[in-house]
């Protein structure tokens, strides 16, 4: 009982926290929204659109974007909204954020669930490679493959990917993440896969970099210890030395990192869904920037933090619920 | 074991230092020179794939590539540069506060930082240069508010162990003072990691810089900047004009590449911690 | 007549560093070494801290890390001891006692590190007992090592070793950061393993702790083994061989607690020769060549104040 007290305190003081971030956050992206110079209603409405209508008209639309009020107020009811569920109408598709968010969130999530899974599982064999084998060929050639990815825009790899399995090869589409002009009915998962396939692929490629490199160094100390020396003392072979002690100790701080690191994978997201018209968040992102379509962005802000924090309060958690140092002290309180 | 002059490790890592930085310079003069040579446009020329003339092909304009890459890979430098340094910056001073102010302050600054961390770095950026207008200023200013955290936690961490270091407080207790003890014991020491986090954050300055222009937030379509350039290669893809994709890109690797091994270079050379290898 | 176990004859072990990144430098911090370890006999290998002792241990068990090399003839059981051979043998035949903790897994739990992963019921039987022996409860089984009391932990510890059938055993600075009792009572377990017919090597340096359980002492000076004497030797000072041991035997708290004058060299800047040249009483020319180490009196000894006079007592 004690335990579950202990660490659900702990918890919630973390909830409450990404709570307040939350809230900062929300706050921060609205009023840059505010501050920019680009006008919502020219920017979607259209300069010339907005000239054939009278006062009156452009009044009655502002008001009905609730674009008249002052800012701080236009903030506080969008709050209101937001806490309710109600996230407003988006400019830009002039339906409901909830709506067009939903069907983003759908096709990104499929996207990002994909590239997260398999840029840790590569990440993290290639880390515990290099470590192992600190200094061999294998180890430079999986530093080097890291630093020329971390150096690889995202989205430039993209095009190079499209360029040579869609256009050269022609074995893969383009874009879009379903078949253009067929039924939602008739798409299958492999139409899906697909589609999604190019842009798992940049991700997860890119994505390798960090994980592999702190994993790398995670490992060269797990080597260097105590226990993998008694361990090597005590007869055991590289392969149950690795099974018995370092791949137990290398994967908790490597999944942590991996929770902590979905803010990166989202980010490459972004340009990534961009190349391959891809219609998830990250597409919504750039074009409810490009016009000005400040409920939208600012769900999809919401939703990307969300992400975000609830990654790195999983990895905290991760800790505090696996790390017997940690589980069994704090029992101990 | 081998000798001579470029048998020792750390000559040769400065000699390398040296070529990567005058390659990297040669690019920033020969950009410079190049303004109004990147704009000409000859439709006599155009679509051409990579010949001894143009080496890296011309686009649909007749523009030469080679030259619009050159032009923009210095202004992603110069751009890159100017960011970072303000990043630095304000990552010293955030750092810096944090640690000696403590309480509140330490509180507050990380409550900042984990606010940037919590926005995913190109949504931020996206958002900052939309408040700003896009265009220059607001890339700078975005990159610049984005890509201190990192370095502003390492800064704090150094000044706080700094801080409660014994030959420090003796210095205190010896009656040196404030301004002393910072000048001659935390300066010497913190400087050098300074420098290594600004060079360090060079590459992710860039790549962001090219990322959100690339997006259409940042430098306008006019200028040449790389991430123009690959963004107006993307409608000529399917045409069969790699060239306009594939040679801006790799150049933009190649220099984002040098500035993280020179980066890395230098925390080697100025870091005494690795004594064998 | 008892088999000898272990025989090491002029190990050398020295690492190679770059000093501040520019010139590389080969560091001998073992010199010439020479240790003979019987059946059923409890040998100590005394040397002030952080004299290198514990790459003995290391080395002999073949897990010297990559920047060390090691020179020299390791005989087990009267064959050499090669680098397949201890590859077989560590672990089964040849076991290590590790210094602390750290040398275990944090995150398995103890009883399965003693077992070594194993799972029969012979296995666990054996532990069981083990754990009755050195008076641990079983709940310890269960136990994270961080969650072990230091007295404890060598208890543990010395388990590890016992699960297996060990011929040699190799003990690594066993009671550092014990009071007298603990450690006299870690030492009485080696003594034990010695009794049962094991080859024990205990690396320390705590000698008056050696003395009491001891059957040998090597004494171990700046990379040098300088004397091998028997531990009854120790009852007086003319019985000793080398002035180092004997400055030893004066700083013993119940003869006087006379410390010797000087630090011992760091193996960076020793002489040629004899280690203990600048600091010893009977230095003379003639020790600033290479020492031969030679047995007398029942030991062994390498200083040239013998070979000058074998029969002159000093």
């Amino acid at each position: 009982m004690r335990i579950m007290k202990s660490w659900g305190f702990y918890a919630g003081k973390q909830l409450l926290r990404m709570l307040l971030l939350m809230g900062a956050v929300s706050m921060v992206t609205f009023f840059l929204m505010k501050a920019s110079p680009v006008d919502p209603l020219q920017a979607n409405v259209g300069q010339a659109a907005l000239g054939t209508m009278s006062q009156e008209q452009v009044e009655k639309l502002r008001a009905y974007w609730g674009t008249d009020l002052p800012p701080v107020q236009q903030y506080v009811s969008w709050a209101k909204d937001f806490v309710q569920g109600e996230m407003g109408t988006s400019l830009l598709y002039r339906r409901p954020v909830e709506s067009v968010i939903g069907e983003k969130l759908e096709n990104s999530l499929f996207l990002l669930f994909f590239a997260w899974v398999f840029s840790g599982i590569l990440g993290i064999t290639l880390g515990v490679l290099a470590g192992m084998y600190r200094g061999s060929i294998l180890d430079k050639g999986i530093k080097g493959y890291c630093i020329l990815i971390a150096a690889t825009p995202a989205f430039w790899l993209a095009l190079l990917l499209l360029l040579f399995f869609g256009v050269w090869l022609k074995v893969l589409p383009i874009g879009f993440s379903v078949p253009i002009g067929m039924e939602a009915a008739d798409v299958t998962f492999f139409d899906r896969m697909r589609h999604a396939i190019l842009p798992i692929l940049t991700l997860s490629f890119t994505g390798v970099s960090n994980i592999t490199l702190h994993t790398r160094e995670k490992m060269i100390d797990i080597m260097e210890s105590d226990y993998m020396l008694f361990a090597r003392a005590r007869g055991e072979t590289t392969w149950e030395m690795f099974w018995n002690h370092g791949f137990r100790n290398v994967l908790l701080p490597a999944l942590t990192l991996q929770f902590a690191s979905i803010s990166e994978i989202f980010g490459g997201s972004v340009l990534v869904e961009q190349v391959f018209s891809y219609p998830g968040m990250g597409q919504a992102a750039v074009a409810a920037g490009l016009g000005s379509d400040l409920p939208l962005l600012m769900a999809v802000t919401m939703i990307s933090a969300l992400f975000v924090f609830g990654g790195n309060l999983t990895a905290d958690l991760l800790y505090h619920i696996v790390d017997p140092r940690i589980r069994r002290s704090k029992a101990a309180l | 074991m081998r000798t001579g002059f470029f048998g020792n490790r750390r000559r040769r890592m400065i000699f390398c230092l040296c070529i990567m930085i005058l390659f990297l310079l040669g690019i920033c003069v020969w950009g410079l020179c190049l303004e109004e040579a990147a704009k000409v446009t000859d439709f006599s020329r155009k679509n051409l794939s990579p010949c001894p003339a143009y080496l890296f092909g011309t686009d649909w304009m007749g523009r030469d590539m080679l030259v619009r890459t050159v032009r923009g890979l210095s202004l992603s430098i110069f751009i890159g540069i100017l960011s970072a340094v303000i990043s630095a910056g304000i990552a010293l001073f955030f750092g810096t506060i944090s640690a000696v102010m403590g309480h509140w302050v330490d509180g507050l600054v990380n409550g900042i930082i984990d606010l940037v961390m919590g926005i995913p770095h190109i949504l931020l950026l996206l958002l900052i240069s939309v408040a700003l207008g896009k265009g220059v200023f607001g890339v700078v200013t975005g990159v610049a508010l984005t890509h201190w955290p990192s370095l502003a936690r390492l800064i704090r961490a150094e000044v706080i162990q700094l801080k409660e270091s014994p030959y420090i407080q003796i210095a205190g207790k010896l009656g040196k003072g404030k301004g002393y003890v910072i000048r001659k014991h935390m300066i010497p020491h913190l400087l050098p990691q300074f420098i290594v986090g600004l060079v360090l954050i060079f590459p992710h300055a860039i790549l962001h810089e090219a990322s959100i222009t690339f997006l259409g937030f940042g430098l306008s379509s006019e200028q040449p900047a790389v991430g123009i350039i690959l963004s107006e290669s993307m409608r000529y893809l399917v045409t069969g004009e790699w060239w306009l994709a594939v040679f801006p890109g790799l150049f933009l690797v190649l220099v984002v590449v040098l500035f993280y091994v020179s980066g890395e270079n230098l925390r080697r050379l100025l870091s005494p911690g690795t004594v064998h290898e | 007549m008892r088999e000898t176990v272990l025989e090491i004859a002029h190990l050398q072990i020295s690492f190679t560093q770059y000093s501040r990144g520019m010139r590389r430098v080969e560091l001998p911090v073992i010199r010439d070494l020479d240790v003979e370890v019987k059946e059923g006999e409890m040998v100590a290998v005394v040397g002030s801290s952080g004299s290198g002792k514990s790459l003995l241990a290391h080395g002999v068990l073949g897990i010297l890390p990559y920047n060390a090399s090691m020179k020299g003839n390791i005989l087990y059981r009267g064959e050499p001891l090669s680098a397949e051979r201890v590859q077989r043998l560590r672990g089964r035949e040849i076991v290590l006692v590790p210094q602390s903790l750290s040398y275990l897994d944090p995150l398995r739990k103890v009883g399965w590190q003693i077992r070594r992963g194993r799972k029969e019921e012979r296995v666990r039987k054996k532990l069981r007992e083990l754990f009755r022996r050195y008076h641990l409860e079983e709940a310890v089984e269960e136990q994270y090592p961080f969650e072990l009391s230091g007295g404890m932990s060598r208890r543990i510890l010395v388990s590890t070793a016992m699960m297996e059938e060990p011929r040699l055993v190799i003990a690594d600075e066993p009671t550092p950061g014990l009071d007298l009792k603990l450690a006299k009572r870690v030492m009485e377990h080696f003594r034990e393993l010695a009794d049962q017919g094991a080859g024990v090597l205990v690396i320390t340096h705590d000698l008056e702790l050696a003395l009491e359980t001891a059957d040998k002492v090597v004494i171990f000076y700046a990379g040098t083994t300088v004397e091998e004497a028997l531990c009854s030797d120790f009852t007086a000072e003319e019985s000793l061989r080398h002035p180092y041991t004997k400055a030893l035997w004066r700083a013993l708290p119940q003869h006087g607690f006379q410390a010797l004058e000087g630090n011992q060299p760091y193996v960076k800047d020793l002489p040629p020769g004899c280690p203990f040249f600048p600091r010893c009483p009977l230095r003379s020319e003639a020790c600033r060549e290479e020492v031969p180490y030679r047995r007398v009196r029942g030991g062994r000894v390498r200083c040239c104040a013998f070979f000058e006079s074998p029969n002159k007592e000093i």
